[in-house]
């Protein structure tokens, strides 16, 4: 990321001469330092300019011993320079800061969230209601005077509601028809809740419940030691779980300013491109699979287990496999299992053809998902989409093409985009997805680098078996490592990777002890869904199906 | 039918003249057994789950439903997502706070003889998630019968859980955490 503090600063100076900004440039990220009643403004002009033009989220954090306890982070994004800028400002109990939802509507759930975790008010929002934790629940959990095993029970489910809609007039002539779907329902994949509205077949209005699965992942990140962190990331997108430990670790280690070897990197990538290829398995099968279509979901199943049988040959594991370690990876793999990656990469390669036999030119298919879901490239960016949904509109935004790391700049793989941003597209985006992945994938293990596996820094990786069993240096090393943990310096920052389903970022602050100080996840899906009761409304119900599983929702991270 | 399951009941006297003969020709197409032995011996092999996949559990039950692991050949193929259509309920994951009153409801409208497995450690004990809003395990809930321990657990430790509770019904099994339940109450 380059430093574009001047710039900014330039630029504000012009449209608000009155005002004096502090802009900084720490641990790589650009980061802008406003009053609250300046937030609204400034992130009005940046999208009017067109200086950034994503809202990537909006998260909170307490310091109880500041005399103004909150920090409110708004991460920008912009799709033509690449530059991501972090707008901070500081609240005390009691005081709110204006809505960013009349600037993007993706603010909304992220304005939400911080309000459900902090108590953090947003003036202006029209649905300042609890998020994930249940109606029920008193306090704000992610306060840091919140005990993190304090449970409070739930005695019943909500009945069916709907968000505050200013511009929604009730029609008194129709005869309209509640409908709950979910949060048990085939097609709600466990724990999504859809309340609905009909008019006839109709969806007059919408409205979704989630939280059903919130386990409290960024309370217990603030609980345990970095890497012991790395499991619970495993649980977040648990359909691709390897991504999101290499995106926590990519995170921790450039807040420990190290680079891993080029081994670990080149495993790094086969993991990543391994669960891409699974995690559209799922989606594209499942999505199938609810719409009727289930010889696809099957027979794809047995590539998804060829993978399952390479984690295991890797680490013992076939889901949550935690193979990543803060600087590096677990251990080295196995003799010949590079060699049955190039051979797993053959055999999907019939596999995704055979999908394309399924499906593209089915002619149900065709009908039930094509023009259904379509959504527009400005609004897809307004609501913060990533990922395959935003590429199936026709943004060619890829973080692997964008903003490389682990040396993607090198490998030569094509973006695939879509042009109408429908079911259809979205499933043709995730098939050729697949392929990429095979070709990245061969590329990458015929190629592995020599080396070490990890990084060898005392303080950041313990040290090998023997070392710790032959010698008193290996022994103390280990006895240090696991009594303090490793220490990034105190600050702050925020680091994405393109997971399956969009930019996966983990905004992590460090106060330099053992443990992160506070962990935000900027989960793809979380963003995406929020768009859902807009895009289901005037459609059939039977669209609805359609629509959700087009989008890949995976309860675990977007409920955390 | 296995000759495990249903024992030949020894015979009072042995009948004579016709009756003997009518008693032979019976065994030839017919058996004896208790009326308990023969309904557990079709509960056990006609087990209709409810999978209740909440979270990564949830994927690695579809893992035993699909070719490689084929729970159908343990007569539970007939995956019902209506619990009244379902005697058996697979809680395949995280189960939170807000979540119990729901699955309190979905046990309920199941219908008797009904049975719960706790598929992995979050829906056994809350696993590692010792948190705000997570239930710490379904059987303050529900009553369960079967745990599986796992995070997730493999499909192999699932067909085992199955098996288990197979072996309870054929054993009938007396199941005081289920008698002394009590829909809404935590404990």
């Amino acid at each position: 990321m380059k430093n574009i503090t001047e710039n900014l600063r330039q630029d504000l100076s012009q449209k608000f001469p009155d005002n004096k900004f502090n802009c900084e440039f720490v641990l790589g990220d650009n980061v802008l330092h406003v009053s609250p009643d300046q937030v609204v403004p400034v992130l009005r002009h940046f999208k009017e300019t067109g200086s950034f033009d994503f809202l990537m989220h909006v998260a909170g954090a307490d310091y109880p011993e500041r005399e103004k306890r909150f920090d409110v982070c708004y991460e920008l994004f912009s799709s033509r320079s690449f530059q991501r800028l972090r707008l901070k400002t500081q609240l005390a109990e009691g005081e709110s800061v204006p809505t960013a939802t009349t600037v993007w509507r993706g603010a909304d759930w992220f304005e939400r969230e911080c309000y459900d975790m902090f108590g953090i008010q947003f003036a202006g929002h029209p649905n300042l209601r609890r998020i994930l934790c249940h109606h029920q629940f008193k306090g704000h959990a992610l306060r840091k005077d919140y005990p993190a095993d304090l449970q409070q029970h739930c005695t019943e489910a909500l009945p069916i509601h709907f968000d505050n809609d200013p511009n929604y007039v009730p029609d008194p002539n129709k005869d309209l028809v509640p409908l709950n779907i979910g949060p048990s329902h085939p097609a709600t994949h466990g724990t999504l809740r859809i309340m609905a509205e009909l008019d006839g077949e109709k969806i007059h209005r919408a409205g979704v419940e989630i939280g059903y699965l919130h386990r409290c992942f960024e309370k217990m990140a603030e609980t345990h030691p970095y890497n012991q962190v790395i499991p619970y990331t495993d649980r977040l997108n648990y359909c691709s779980a390897p991504m999101n430990n290499v995106g926590y670790c990519k995170a921790v280690e450039r807040a420990l300013g190290v680079e891993i070897p080029p081994k670990a990197q080149a495993i790094r990538i086969i993991l990543c491109e391994l669960s891409r290829i699974i995690d559209h398995i799922i989606c594209v099968g499942a999505n199938a699979l609810d719409l009727g279509a289930m010889t696809s979901f099957f027979h794809l199943f047995t590539y998804r287990e060829k993978v399952y049988t390479l984690f295991e040959r890797l680490c013992g594991a076939r889901l949550t496999v935690a193979m990543t370690r803060v600087g590096g990876m677990a251990q080295d793999p196995p003799e010949g299992w590079f060699d049955e990656v190039l051979q797993f990469c053959k055999e999907m390669r019939q596999g995704v053809d055979d999908l394309e036999r399924l499906l593209t030119n089915n002619k149900i298919w065709i009908q039930r998902t094509r023009g259904v879901g379509a959504i527009s490239a400005e609004e897809a960016i307004e609501w913060g989409y990533t990922g395959p949904c935003l590429r199936s509109t026709g943004v060619s935004l890829d973080l692997r093409k964008a903003d490389p790391y682990y040396g993607y700049e090198t490998l030569d793989f094509d973006v695939p985009v879509g042009t109408s941003g429908d079911v259809y597209d979205r499933y043709l985006v995730r098939v050729e997805e697949m392929r990429q992945s095979i070709r990245i994938l061969e590329q990458v293990a015929k190629n592995v680098p020599g080396g070490d596996y990890t990084i060898r820094d005392k303080g950041i990786v313990l040290p090998e078996k023997r070392d710790v069993y032959g010698n008193i240096e290996g022994l103390m090393n280990h006895f240090m490592l696991v009594i303090k943990g490793l220490r990034p310096e105190p600050g702050e920052l925020y680091d994405a990777t393109e997971a399956a389903n969009g930019e996966l970022g983990f905004y992590l602050v460090s106060d330099g002890s053992g443990k992160p100080y506070r962990l935000k996840v900027r989960p793809p899906c979380f963003a995406i869904y929020q768009s859902f009761p807009q895009q289901v409304t005037g459609g059939l119900v039977a669209d609805v199906i359609a629509i959700l599983g087009s989008m890949n929702l995976i309860a675990g991270e977007l409920d955390r | 039918m296995s000759e495990a399951s249903v024992k030949q009941q020894p015979s009072p006297a042995e009948p004579k003249g016709s009756d003997r003969q009518l008693v032979e020709e019976t065994r030839s197409f017919a058996f004896t057994t208790r009326i308990d032995k023969i309904v557990a011996w079709g509960r056990k092999n006609s087990l209709w789950p409810m999978p209740y996949g909440t979270a990564c559990c949830g994927i690695e039950m579809m893992s035993v439903m699909m070719p490689r692991y084929d729970l159908a050949r343990f007569g539970a193929e007939v995956v019902r997502f209506s619990p009244r259509q379902a005697d058996l309920l697979i809680v395949a994951g995280t189960i939170t706070e807000k979540m119990a009153p729901i699955i309190i409801r979905i046990y309920q409208q199941m219908l008797e003889p009904k049975y719960v497995l706790s598929m992995g450690a979050c829906a056994s004990s809350g696993g590692f998630y010792r948190a705000y809003h997570v239930l710490q395990g379904v059987d303050k809930v529900v009553p369960v019968d079967v745990y599986i321990p796992g995070c997730p657990p493999t499909p192999e430790a699932v067909l085992d859980g199955v098996m288990t509770i197979q072996k309870m019904i054929e054993d009938n099994v007396p199941r005081p955490w289920r008698d002394n339940w009590e829909p809404g109450v935590y404990r």
